[in-house]
């Protein structure tokens, strides 16, 4: 048995595995809306809008805090804990500015008018973005608990797996999000 | 060395080095919450799945011999209805929204409670670590949640049956408006939102199970257990997930737009609507064929999700008994890949009569007509198994050629629905109900009883009763036929679906003889079903006991484990793989395990 171990060392580790089996399943998900966004665009009675400045802004909130969790994972490697800690917080800092960005975005579409009753490109936003931010929420939490984790005295893991999903998780939301966002420019 | 290892991989390898002396399986203190309830043994969990879904399917079987008691005998009243039912029989008859409200049920708890939860929860999680020699899945505590996301998705869904307003009536596809206006109907009420919540548990348990299905079958397999050396159950249970995660993922976009439209004031599928008694919605500029859309695109892998455990299942079941190797190993995985592939692009034939345009709808009627090329490179490998065999009549073994029937049956009529032109004039009549009840219906009850005959030896240490098995299978193989086959004249006739009383429609008074019979049939059917499941539980307990450990004399790896296997599955190291799963009847030998050494002089394949 410690050969069969031994011939797994060489794959995937079955819980990265999982991971981007799951990612397939979001992206499904999210292709699916867009595919009804496009079917849904075509047809007569659409309306249009144009998109608030803010989400610009979240753009850059995400895109830094893809940098600041890399760098986290490449501390932790490194067993640089303080440092490993310090880029966790603040990516945690980025992603809640991303959240807070979006909601403001969201804000400023509803007082421009755009609210939910219709099917247009702002009702699709609302639930598309919507659905996006769950997306980081959850990675949000799940951060957090490794960042309490490496504050736990009792066992010092050095396993670099769970903090490698994480990474693989989080420039997932952030590749997901740059994708939602540029989908959304080309169709304004 | 403790099995948790090979469960978590190598990376905690280290972390369990103190272990490593250690050999018995049960290390851990079992009690039994840990054991029976929150297990994560792939076992139990399959365990739960199994006895979960047959008492969804005793509860949707019942529900269609309520129905047909409607419609067999529109005229008569029956006041042990009113005991049931209530307000909803009342004087002994099923209330028009009471018999759409058992009809839009029994297609859900069938098609998803049983037939996907009940079947790929079942083996899936039985079956693969077993048969690819590991000692469980890659996450068990994933495994074990996604059993509970189905059970709370089942406590959702009986809730629904006992609200006020009624379960939902819409449909099993919940076709908007139906499903979008609350006003529409009293089961689009609360009795859908119930519904919808069910189903987005279902969903959370379905991804769950399928994620870890398919990094399980990739990435914990034994050591020589190539790809091409998986017996065939996995390779379809290993399909059957990968269409799962990929489209009920999709499911869930529709069925969330669809919650907008009921509670937030969108209108994504509705639009002009007027419903009498309520007036005018405000709903405008939806489309409701957005929602088909999203819908079928799950919709029809799902036949699939329902069909493939059941055909990866026929396949081994008819080798080992057949005592002949599988014929067309490689046509067989490739026929499996086809299928899986077509499954995503053929959705729209469901949708012919939506005012599809024509030439969309050829270049779909011609890809659902490609699927009875992989469909028929199967039948012909089945049957080409079975030429000059040395067949054993086990139960599981008629369940398997049962199953090859009732496909080949129910498939021919698909190349009919399949095109467009007949599927116009056949569409929304009982043509088609014959048609997917005995394609994926009753075949994939086949598969499943299959299943459950052959491998129950290892899941209980027990074998069930074969007279009562004998009686199970023979009525039920009749029983389905004489029950789905007159509803092609029927249909074929014109008869639509989803009338409640045909007596007063002259096109169609002729048939309320034949529905009669066919109402009879179904319940004697039924009661043989309850038959089974009386069978199942005796025999838990009270069935003949498993003395050898291989009783079916199989070459796969799950006989290689002790009759009773604990958590873990191989009290010692995993065997390793030297061949395919299917030497049966080589060189002189009546079968080989797969985990037997190739000889000096053994003639290929091996």
């Amino acid at each position: 048995m410690t050969d069969s171990v031994g011939s797994q060392r060489k794959k995937i580790h079955p819980h990265k595995f999982t991971l981007w089996v799951a990612l397939a399943s979001i992206i499904m998900m999210f292709a699916g809306l867009t595919s009804a966004y496009i079917v849904k665009g075509s047809m007569p009675g659409w309306i249009n809008i144009s998109l608030p400045k803010l989400f610009y802004y979240s753009t850059g909130a995400i895109l830094l805090s893809s940098v600041t969790i890399q760098l986290a994972e490449k501390a932790f490697k490194e067993r640089n804990r303080p440092r490993y800690r310090s880029l966790m917080t603040v990516t945690v800092v980025l992603a809640i500015a991303f959240i807070v960005f979006q909601l403001y975005g969201f804000k400023e579409l509803y007082n421009s008018g755009i609210k939910m009753e219709g099917s247009g490109a702002g009702q699709f936003l609302y639930i598309i973005f919507g659905l996006h931010i769950l997306h980081v929420l959850g990675g949000i939490v799940a951060l957090i608990v490794m960042f309490l984790k490496s504050y736990s005295g009792k066992i010092r893991s050095y396993n670099p797996v769970p903090v490698e999903v994480m990474t693989t998780y989080w420039h997932f939301v952030d590749f997901l999000w740059i994708y939602l966002f540029v989908f959304f420019l080309l169709k304004m | 060395m403790s099995h948790e290892a090979a469960l978590h991989g190598h990376s905690e390898v280290i972390s369990h080095d103190a272990h490593h002396d250690e050999h018995h399986v049960h290390h851990h203190k079992e009690t039994f919450i840990s054991k029976y309830v929150f297990s994560m043994d792939h076992k139990t969990i399959a365990k739960q799945f199994l006895i979960s879904g047959m008492i969804w399917a005793l509860i949707g079987g019942l529900m269609s011999v309520l129905f047909r008691l409607q419609l067999g005998y529109p005229d008569q009243s029956f006041p042990f209805l009113e005991d049931i039912l209530g307000r909803w029989a009342k004087g002994g008859r099923i209330s028009a929204e009471n018999y759409y409200a058992l009809v839009t049920m029994h297609g859900t708890v069938l098609v998803f409670f049983v037939l996907t939860g009940g079947l790929s929860g079942t083996f899936a999680n039985f079956l693969i670590p077993l048969q690819i020699g590991a000692r469980d899945m890659a996450s068990p505590f994933l495994n074990m949640l996604s059993y509970w996301f189905f059970f709370g998705a089942s406590i959702v869904m009986i809730s629904s049956l006992f609200v006020q307003t009624g379960p939902f009536s819409g449909g099993w596809t919940a076709y908007p408006p139906l499903s979008a206006l609350g006003e529409a109907s009293p089961g689009s009420k609360v009795g859908m939102d119930l519904w919808i919540t069910a189903m987005a548990l279902f969903v959370v348990s379905s991804l769950l199970g399928g994620l870890n299905y398919i990094s399980t079958v990739l990435n914990m397999r034994t050591k020589g257990m190539s790809m091409t050396r998986l017996p065939l159950t996995i390779w379809a249970l290993f399909f059957t997930a990968v269409l799962g995660v990929l489209s009920f993922p999709v499911l869930l976009s529709g069925f969330i737009l669809l919650l907008f439209d009921r509670h937030a004031g969108t209108s994504f599928y509705l639009s002009d609507i007027f419903i009498s008694g309520v007036g005018p919605m405000d709903h405008e500029g939806g489309s409701a064929i957005l929602f088909q859309h999203l819908f079928w695109f799950l919709g029809h892998p799902e036949v699939y999700i329902i069909l493939l455990p059941a055909m990866g299942m026929a396949s081994e079941i008819l080798s080992v008994n057949s005592r002949k190797p599988i014929f067309g190993y490689m046509a067989m995985v490739g026929s499996l890949f086809a299928i899986a592939i077509l499954a995503f692009l053929v959705w729209a034939h469901h949708m012919f009569v939506t005012g599809l345009n024509p030439f969309l709808g050829s270049v779909f009627v011609l890809l659902t007509l490609l699927i009875a090329v992989p469909s028929a490179i199967k039948v012909f490998n089945w049957l080409t198994t079975l030429w000059r065999a040395n067949i054993r009549f086990t139960p599981g073994m008629l369940f398997a050629l049962g199953f090859v029937s009732l496909f080949i049956s129910g498939g021919l009529t698909g190349i009919f629905l399949g095109n467009s032109t007949l599927d116009i004039t056949l569409h929304d009549t009982y043509f088609v109900i014959a048609h997917f009840h005995i394609v994926m219906g009753v075949s994939a009850f086949f598969g499943m009883f299959a299943g459950i005959y052959h491998w129950y030896p290892k899941m209980y240490g027990r074998y069930l009763n074969n007279t009562m098995a004998y009686i199970h299978f023979w009525v039920t193989l009749a029983g389905a036929y004489l029950i789905f086959w007159p509803m092609h004249y029927e249909g074929l006739a014109g008869m639509p679906r989803r009338y409640m009383d045909y007596s007063n429609w002259e096109s169609f008074k002729q048939f309320a003889e034949l529905n009669k019979f066919i109402s009879t049939v179904a319940m004697i059917v039924f009661a043989v079903q309850i038959l089974f499941v009386f069978n199942f539980f005796y025999s838990i307990w009270k069935g003949r006991k498993v003395t050898t450990q291989n009783p079916w004399e199989s070459n796969t790896l799950e006989w290689t484990t002790p009759i009773r296997p604990g958590h873990g599955n191989w009290p010692g190291e995993i065997p390793e793989v030297h061949r395919w799963a299917y030497d049966y009847s080589k060189d002189g030998r009546d079968f080989i395990p797969q985990n037997e050494p190739i000889g000096p002089d053994e003639t290929t394949p091996h």
